[in-house]
């Protein structure tokens, strides 16, 4: 009973694809790299949350943000803020003339702990901070647009402003924020040091079962009704609300999501690369997260895993050899993508590889059948 | 004189303006119980924004439109679709992306809400019912082919099944039969007469052959305003109707 719901709920190719990436990201990256470029991957697939949400939300639904970074910064800096406080001890902190706040706040002149960072000495407030920041930011704008039937290129614009106002903000608020800088130098996390080396293989494993988790979480919603009718929403808008449905709401709720996932993903980037800071949630970051969902083929959700690996890793080689180049290599990618390939990666599977792999499998099945 | 108890839907004075200029202008319709009532006009006489109006697509600029009852004017989008209110569009608009079967099944009045949506089970309530409704618009052997490969005049079709399967008490069609080959428009008509025994129905149509066919009683709008309203014979025959259709 439980296994033809199961099937019923992820088609058998999906549940190929899903063994395969978990393959692929549980044995053979690990067993391949060194932990430098383990952890470096498991910084690529914190992008990959992004993109899913934005599978969910743009391809799927057809809401194209330009804000993500929003989302991935709530995430990041909930998670930083916790382990900063962590980090940030009495003992630790003795040399300042204020122990015990963040040494940022210290060489800002500030002499006691803002109320607002409070409630990040709990894990399990930041935990929750995680999921509930997102969810009440993304129900405000989303409200705020939706329900006005803001969409399209003006929602677009509009969250590319709030992510570059959200990067003011932070940049100019240097005592309470850690400014440009962002929040560095994380240690511990319940008095589990994050920076050694078996500590990055456990925070890989956890990114890449949490990400699993999420990819679950997404099929399901896909494969709803909800899903089905976010296809709707995309082709005929008011024929959906002359079905009876208050589309804002629909479309509220797909943004909360793709908001949540990007925060999960940035609170992991904090855990394992050991620092947030507002280079990653400004407008360029955002565009970018759009590019590894374009690259990756907007309506598959295996691909935005799969586009947010290649365009980082590809982004790191570059970056590595020819720093000034990265920015034309990447829109060139996104160029090419759109005019040549509009399904992305999963576009190109579709329509090349898989045709040439179901050929080969028919010719081994009828050579057992002959034999 | 009308029993107002009689009327499933009362508009009176209604209208709305564009900048100053009067798309509907006073206009004032009653229909009864089980009606087919066919607007026709000439090109930009209003009909469409009626049924905009109708529908909570357009906001009124004055005037009051009752469905049992119930003031329609207030009301968003989809709470008028609950209120019993179905429409369908001159063009075709269905989704094109999705099947026959899941066309039908979105319009079916459960899970409307986000998590109703989001825990949705296809049933065998849901699947009899969609079947039943594919039979009765001609599709049912195009159940599981998605709908941007249907003709255009199975699109119509399909519109109008998933305003049947909603089960509205009024129906309100904009041009169902434009652009339908003469034996497309027969079977229309034929399901317009099944579909309509326990329902009220507003029509838009330019066909006149269409219109005798089906219509109770005809209203004529021009120029945002009423013009005749009767049956079809009398309307035929009023000199002020072939004065417009004529005169020009």
């Amino acid at each position: 009973m439980l296994q033809t719901k199961l099937r019923s709920l992820a088609p058998k190719n999906d549940v190929v694809s899903f063994l395969i990436l978990a393959a692929i990201l549980l044995v053979a990256l690990p067993i391949l790299f060194d932990i430098f470029r383990l952890n470096l991957i498991g910084k690529y697939l914190t992008f990959a949350f992004v993109a899913l949400g934005l599978v969910l939300s743009w391809g799927l639904g057809g809401i194209l943000s330009l804000g993500q970074g929003i989302f991935f910064g709530l995430g990041g800096y909930a998670m930083a803020m916790f382990l900063k406080l962590e980090a940030s001890s009495p003992e630790n902190t003795a040399i300042q003339s204020t122990p015990g706040i963040p040494d940022f706040m210290d060489w800002n002149q500030l002499t006691e702990l803002p109320w607002f960072w409070e409630p990040f000495h709990s894990f399990g407030f930041t935990l929750f901070a995680i999921i509930a920041l997102p969810t009440v930011f993304a129900y405000i704008i989303g409200a705020a647009m939706f329900k006005r039937r803001v969409g399209g290129v003006y929602f677009a614009i509009i969250t590319q402003a709030i992510a570059a106002i959200l990067t003011i903000l932070i940049i100019g608020q240097q005592g309470f924020t850690g400014g440009v800088n962002g929040i560095t130098d994380l240690r511990t996390l319940l008095g589990w040091d994050i920076r050694t080396d078996s500590a990055k293989y456990i925070l890989y494993f956890i990114n890449v079962i949490l990400l699993l988790a999420t990819l679950v979480v997404a099929q399901y919603i896909r494969k709803s009704k909800l899903g089905r009718l976010l296809v709707a929403m995309r082709d005929s808008e008011d024929r959906v609300r002359f079905s009876g449905y208050d589309v804002s709401n629909f479309k509220i709720f797909i943004f909360c999501i793709a908001g949540i996932f990007s925060s999960i993903g940035g609170a992991m980037f904090t855990l394992q690369v050991g620092f947030m800071s507002p280079s990653l949630i400004g407008i360029v970051p955002s565009i970018e997260m759009v590019i590894f969902a374009a690259v990756g083929g907007n309506l598959s959700i295996f691909g935005a895993i799969y586009g947010a690996l290649i365009v980082n890793w590809a982004k790191t080689i570059l970056s590595e050899s020819y720093p000034e180049l990265w920015l034309f290599a990447m829109g060139a990618m996104f160029i090419a993508v759109v005019l040549a390939f509009p399904k992305g990666l999963a576009g190109i599977y579709e329509s090349y590889v898989q045709p040439w792999v179901d050929k080969k499998l028919k010719a081994i099945q009828d050579k057992k059948a002959k034999k | 004189m009308y029993q107002q108890k009689d009327f499933v839907l009362t508009i009176e004075g209604l209208t709305v303006s564009f900048d100053g200029f009067k798309a509907v202008n006073d206009v004032s319709l009653y229909i009864e119980e089980q009606e087919i009532r066919v607007i026709i006009g000439p090109n930009g006489a209003g009909k469409t924004t009626v049924l905009d109006l109708i529908c909570g697509r357009t906001s009124a600029t004055a005037g009051s439109i009752k469905f049992k009852g119930k003031e329609l004017t207030k009301l968003k989008e989809h709470e008028i679709v609950h209120a019993g209110v179905g429409r369908k569009f001159q063009n075709p608009s269905i989704y094109e992306d999705l099947t026959v079967f899941e066309n039908l099944e979105l319009s079916y009045p459960k899970g409307k809400k986000v998590w109703g949506a989001l825990t949705f089970r296809r049933d065998q309530d849901v699947i009899d019912k969609v079947n039943e409704i594919a039979q009765m618009i001609f599709l049912q052997e195009k159940l599981n082919s998605p709908a941007n490969l249907l003709s255009h005049g199975q699109k119509q079709w399909l519109e109008i099944g998933m305003l049947l399967i909603q089960d509205p008490e009024l129906l309100m069609l904009d041009e169902p039969v434009a652009g339908m080959s003469v034996s497309e428009r027969k079977q229309t008509a034929e399901l317009l007469q099944r579909i309509t025994k326990d329902r009220s129905v507003l029509v838009i149509e330019h066909d006149m052959h269409f219109v005798e066919e089906i219509a109770d009683r005809v209203t004529v709008l021009h120029q945002g305003q009423v013009l005749s309203e009767g049956s079809m014979d009398k309307v035929q025959n009023d000199p002020k109707v072939i004065e417009v259709y004529l005169g020009h």
